[in-house]
């Protein structure tokens, strides 16, 4: 999605905390996004969390395991205000789902890359939504047809901004 | 892009194979009990909202700071545009500005009569006091939920479900609160619906949100649909909770099924709103038969 790509090798003077903190905090700071003070009147904000999270998965497969989804997810349940556990659900079996893919596939090309975030994040709005129903909410999946097709549009840049902080991280 | 697959495969050492395996363990484990937690907010809404509002407590002041910032730039296009059609729109002011002044005079003396029969039907109109008057900081813009955050909380007296409306009209109600902050279902809510009334010939209806700004409008009954593009929609108090008058929406558009409406307080502008104490129907003494009618 980034063109042929050579990424950056860790710098030995990088500092471990940056390294460490710089793809977490990035994904929290994507969540925190919806802190940003407008009153929608429709979900007009994609998901920047789950998107952050994406492309830092898909970047760097091997720099996550699939736990970390839960407490990501956690802190973005927090941040956008979703009931407490939907992205902990949500993240966690979709990295799940990613790795095994991973073991699938030999490499992975640009279209291959479009169809599983095209099916993350399909997964992952109609999931909030239908997690919400267990707790009552009567929200429809019309409604966020708008967003999705949003958040697949944005997915490019955030992973161009992905590879931005991965360099920034990994260098002196 | 090219990039080779994760190194994932442990190989032959006893201790990665382990490792990796704990992972996914400790993966599932977490999805377990993030379903968990749904399902326990679910059966105990109150325990967690005591949490959740802890949450909007953090969040609240990040989004207040920005937020009037934001009041500024969506103000602007309305100040261009009316710059631009300043003539026409004088004079269509100007008339209706006339008009207006003799619904007014109109409107006084209605009032006064109503007053009048109010006392004399000696009906103890509930007192809308006033709890709180904060600002609306942020909504849940990335959810399918339509939830916004008030900068007042349990100290200023906020509990959950009591309306809260805005000069133009009502908002929404209280769904969870934190000391200092609280979350407004609002009106857009596909799962918030109001009963209502048009203005005019008090046809009751019930309001929905449709999830995309607007709102459902079901007219109780059954015929022809009796709304017409332009009516004006305010609470009519029945089954308690929002107290009756005040203005909710306009109907935009009537087709074969079903009306839409939009909300006379948009949330996109909302700046301060004011939480009002939940209402509760006044127990009538019987009337009278013939004075039936208020």
């Amino acid at each position: 999605m980034i063109g042929p790509l050579r990424l950056p090798r860790r710098d030995p003077y990088a500092p471990p905390w940056r390294v460490g903190a710089t793809p977490v905090l990035s994904t929290i700071g994507g969540s925190a996004l919806s802190l940003l003070p407008i009153v929608a009147p429709w979900p007009a904000l994609p998901p920047t969390g789950f998107l952050m999270l994406l492309g830092w998965r898909l970047l760097r497969p091997e720099m996550w395991q699939a736990w970390i989804g839960a407490p990501l997810g956690f802190a973005d349940d927090v941040l956008t205000g979703r009931p407490f556990g939907t992205g902990m659900v949500l993240w966690t079996l979709c990295l799940l789902m990613i790795d095994q893919i991973d073991t699938r596939l030999l490499w992975r090309d640009y279209w291959q890359e479009w169809a599983i975030v095209a099916a993350a994040l399909g997964y992952s709005i109609a999931g909030a939504v239908m997690l919400g129903w267990i707790g009552g909410a009567e929200s429809s999946l019309r409604a966020m047809v708008p967003q999705y097709l949003v958040a697949l549009m944005t997915f490019p840049l955030v992973l161009r901004l992905c590879a931005f902080l991965d360099r920034w991280r990994l260098r002196q | 892009m090219l990039a080779p697959r994760a190194k994932r495969r442990p190989g032959h050492s006893r201790r990665a194979q382990l490792g990796l395996f704990v992972a996914y363990v400790a993966a599932v484990g977490a999805a377990i009990i993030g379903l968990f937690l749904i399902i326990l907010a679910a059966v105990d809404p109150v325990g967690f909202g005591i949490v959740r509002g802890a949450a909007t407590d953090a969040s609240a002041p990040v989004s207040s700071v920005l937020r009037r910032g934001v009041m500024a730039v969506t103000g602007a296009d309305d100040a261009v545009s009316a710059y631009l059609d300043a003539g026409a729109q004088n004079i269509a002011l100007r008339r209706q500005l006339a008009a207006a002044h003799v619904r007014l005079v109109e409107a006084r003396a209605t009032e006064f009569e109503n007053r009048r029969l109010r006392a004399m039907l000696k009906i103890v109109q509930p007192r809308n006091d006033v709890l709180a008057v904060a600002r609306v900081v942020s909504s849940t813009a990335t959810s399918d939920r339509r939830i916004a955050t008030l900068t007042a909380g349990l100290n200023d007296g906020v509990r959950p479900g009591q309306p809260v409306r805005a000069p133009e009209g009502l908002v929404g109600r209280v769904l969870d609160t934190g000391r200092s902050a609280s979350r407004v279902l609002l009106l857009t809510d596909e799962t918030n619906s109001v009963p209502v009334r048009e203005v005019r010939r008090g046809t009751p209806g019930i309001v929905t949100g449709d999830g995309t700004g607007g709102l459902d409008i079901r007219a109780l009954g059954t015929g022809p649909m009796p709304f017409r593009r332009g009516d004006l929609l305010v609470t009519s108090g029945a089954g308690g909770l929002y107290a009756p008058g005040i203005p909710v929406a306009v109907v935009a558009l009537v087709g074969a099924d079903g009306a839409r409406a939009l909300p006379l307080a948009r949330p996109e502008r909302l700046d301060v709103a004011a939480v009002l104490p939940a209402y509760r129907p006044p127990l009538l003494p019987a009337p009278a038969a013939g004075a039936k009618k208020p």
